[in-house]
């Protein structure tokens, strides 16, 4: 897995609350067995006008000049709802992206973002909404994100804290495998399986 | 004294550290679009399937519903079920392909051959894997990185969530579906309303419903944003149970009865949150915009974002009504649709057919609406025929279809042109869900029945 430690990037903010894994990766592209190239189908509704991806929608903020090469995104509530598919993550940071800023995210799409190197963080509405003043007002506005420390810096000096699962956090700075950390409880499952077995042998008859 | 979850939870921890969980896995769900990556990792890393046994595969994002001909999908999503079929051949789990005629939906079919069963826990790589919560089984959606730690270690590493207990007291009346419980539910909680939690239905409004009727409801529950919905098993439920194929048999049956029953909630155990609606205040309901959460009684109107207060939500109110082509103030009766979808791991069981049928029964599809129905699985599909409901609707003028997930998500060649309005049974009326420019409004059968024969939405309760 990806490591994430700190990163400083250009910031682009999208201002709307529920931004569901349909919009984030539409269907028509989940058809790859690939893992890869999945950045170039990124909001593809909201990118382009035509479904051929050839025609750019000039309002849609990821295609305006300033926020060309953008790495951190700040948007509203309750972002990643909806299908499971962790070809959204996939698409976000096969596009750039490397931390996304929320005053709340949709479960599983947070668990996916962790497994690709990507750090979702928490901030209050009200510290979102200073953020989204601060980039919209600022041409080239950087954020850092600092996971050790657990905090957001902005270039006019402000700084926010957030909270992360320490267990998280330590695979993240360290881009570790979870099924291989998983997999050093092999005993445990092992034990936990021939319990089971002989509890509930049914649970072990499926042919 | 504990929950449900509480119990389910704690029967399937292997290990616990800094509030970080590792939790086995009894029942694994896989189909062809979230798994090939998976597979792919694998191999990479040299590890193997550790428990092919509890594991079963189906096709049904991409399937053609017209034919049972790979070469009918285009050749992307040929490539994603030949890859699908590789990688069960070689890892030696069973697969229900579109030859089988078994095949369907995977949240049907799995319920269908007994293979989910209460106190379980259960994934897919698949949000609505909450379906199976309908039977007390611990059911979550998951990623693809995680698929490939179930394959690997038939675990996962959680975070313990919280719990919410919704309560629905009384019955609901005659014509309201389970489908109109849980768009109230939504409704009343918002998208996000239940992030975080493990919801557990309770009440009778909940315990005097059919099976299919509790899967819809705990389907829906990921669009309240919980990770799972539960319901406790009942008679009914061991009566759905008994004597399908994967269910226990002979003794063990008895013994797992038994433990079925000792998952129920203790009196007094306590719940993080309580939310309680009364049935008696539900009523058929309708989306009118972008998410499930912005739903109405077919009786009301479409809200005017003008005199919301709060910024964020008049914003995604006005853009909810300019994509949907709606004016605030407008009646949900006056709106007219073209399309009407009755399928989906939501609403494509027998009952939700038979319902959808008994509606429509000697009447006709309206002149400029084109209807489609996409029967859950394979014995969803044999069931009707032999009971003529496929006779009804084609006799109607709707299609009668080949079992997949469809125009829930049009990722075949089922979808909604741009501008096009649809009623639907479905889960989700995102912005290009159906297709992209479409409409998407969420509803019963019954509803979306009826709405195919006027042109628009009636009220089905005093609709003849």
């Amino acid at each position: 897995m990806k490591a994430f430690v700190k990163h400083e990037g250009l910031a682009v903010t999208i201002d709307r609350a529920n931004i569901d894994t349909d919009a984030i990766i539409p269907k028509q592209f989940l058809r790859k067995i690939e893992r890869t190239g999945f950045g170039i189908h990124l909001f593809h509704d909201w990118r382009f006008l035509d479904d051929e991806g050839t025609k750019v929608n000039p309002e849609f903020e990821l295609n305006q000049d300033r926020y060309k090469g953008a790495s951190v995104l700040v948007t509203r509530d309750n972002f990643g709802c909806g299908s499971s598919r962790e070809h959204a993550p996939w698409a976000l940071e096969d596009f750039g992206f490397r931390s996304i800023l929320a005053p709340s995210y949709a479960d599983i799409f947070y668990n996916n973002c962790f497994k690709n190197g990507m750090l979702p963080v928490v901030l209050k509405s009200s510290e979102i909404d200073e953020l989204f003043e601060y980039v919209t007002k600022n041409v080239g506005a950087k954020i850092t994100v600092d996971l050790p420390s657990q905090k957001v810096f902005a270039e006019n000096g402000k700084e926010y804290t957030f909270e992360v699962d320490p267990v998280r956090k330590e695979n993240l700075l360290n881009g570790w495998d979870d099924i291989g950390l998983t997999l050093r409880f092999e005993s445990n499952i092992s034990s936990f399986e021939n319990k089971q077995k002989s509890s509930q042998p049914w649970l072990y008859q499926t042919t | 004294m504990k929950t449900m979850f509480e119990k389910i939870w704690d029967d399937h921890l292997v290990h616990e550290d800094q509030g970080s969980s590792i939790i086995y896995i009894d029942r694994h769900l896989i189909h062809e679009v979230t798994s090939p990556q998976a597979f792919e990792g694998l191999r990479i890393s040299g590890r193997k399937v550790r428990r092919p046994d509890a594991t079963i595969a189906t096709m049904d994002h991409n399937v053609s519903t017209r034919t049972r001909d790979y070469d009918s999908a285009d050749p992307i999503s040929a490539i994603q079920m030949k890859t699908l079929i590789d990688n069960c051949k070689e890892n030696n789990i069973k697969l229900y392909d579109i030859k089988n005629p078994d095949q369907g939906i995977i949240h049907v079919i799995a319920p269908e051959f007994g293979f989910t069963q209460p106190g379980m826990t259960l994934v897919c790589g698949d949000s609505h894997t909450s379906t199976h919560g309908a039977f007390g089984s611990l059911a979550f959606g998951i990623g693809t990185s995680e698929v490939e730690h179930v394959l690997a270690t038939q675990t996962l590493v959680q975070k313990k969530p919280k719990n919410m207990e919704i309560r629905v007291e009384g019955k609901i009346s005659d014509k309201v579906t389970s489908k109109d419980i849980v768009l109230a539910i939504i409704g009343k909680i918002g998208t996000d309303g239940a992030t975080g939690y493990v919801i557990e239905y309770t009440g009778d409004g909940i315990h005097s419903l059919s099976m299919e009727s509790r899967m819809t409801i705990c389907n829906m529950s990921i669009e309240a944003g919980a990770r799972a919905g539960l319901i406790s098993p009942d008679e009914i439920t061991f009566a759905y149970l008994k004597d399908k194929d994967f269910s226990p048999k002979g003794k063990d049956w008895d013994a797992a009865v038994a433990k079925w029953k000792s998952y129920a909630t203790d009196p007094g155990a306590k719940y993080d949150k309580t939310i309680v609606l009364k049935a008696e205040d539900i009523t058929p309901m309708v989306t009118w915009g972008t998410s499930p959460g912005q739903v109405t009684h077919v009786t009301g109107t479409v809200p005017d974002p003008s005199i919301e207060k709060d910024p964020t939500i008049r914003k995604s109110y006005e853009n909810a009504l300019s994509y949907m082509g709606l004016k605030g103030g407008e009646k949900i009766s006056d709106i007219e649709i073209n399309k009407v979808f009755i399928g989906s791991c939501t609403n494509s069981r027998i009952e939700d057919l038979r319902l959808a049928a008994q509606t429509i029964d000697g009447k006709k599809v309206s002149q400029k609406v084109e209807a489609i129905v996409v029967p859950g699985s394979g014995r969803v599909k044999r069931q009707a025929e032999q009971e003529g409901l496929d006779k009804i609707f084609i006799n109607a003028g709707f299609q009668w279809r080949n079992p997949g997930c469809s125009m829930c998500l049009a990722m075949n060649d089922d979808f909604l042109d741009p501008g096009d309005r649809c009623a639907s049974t479905s889960n989700r009326n995102f912005e290009g869900r159906q297709g992209k420019g479409g409409r998407t409004h969420l509803v019963s059968p019954s509803m979306a029945a009826a709405a195919a024969i006027e042109g628009k939405f009636v009220d089905i309760r005093d609709w003849k």
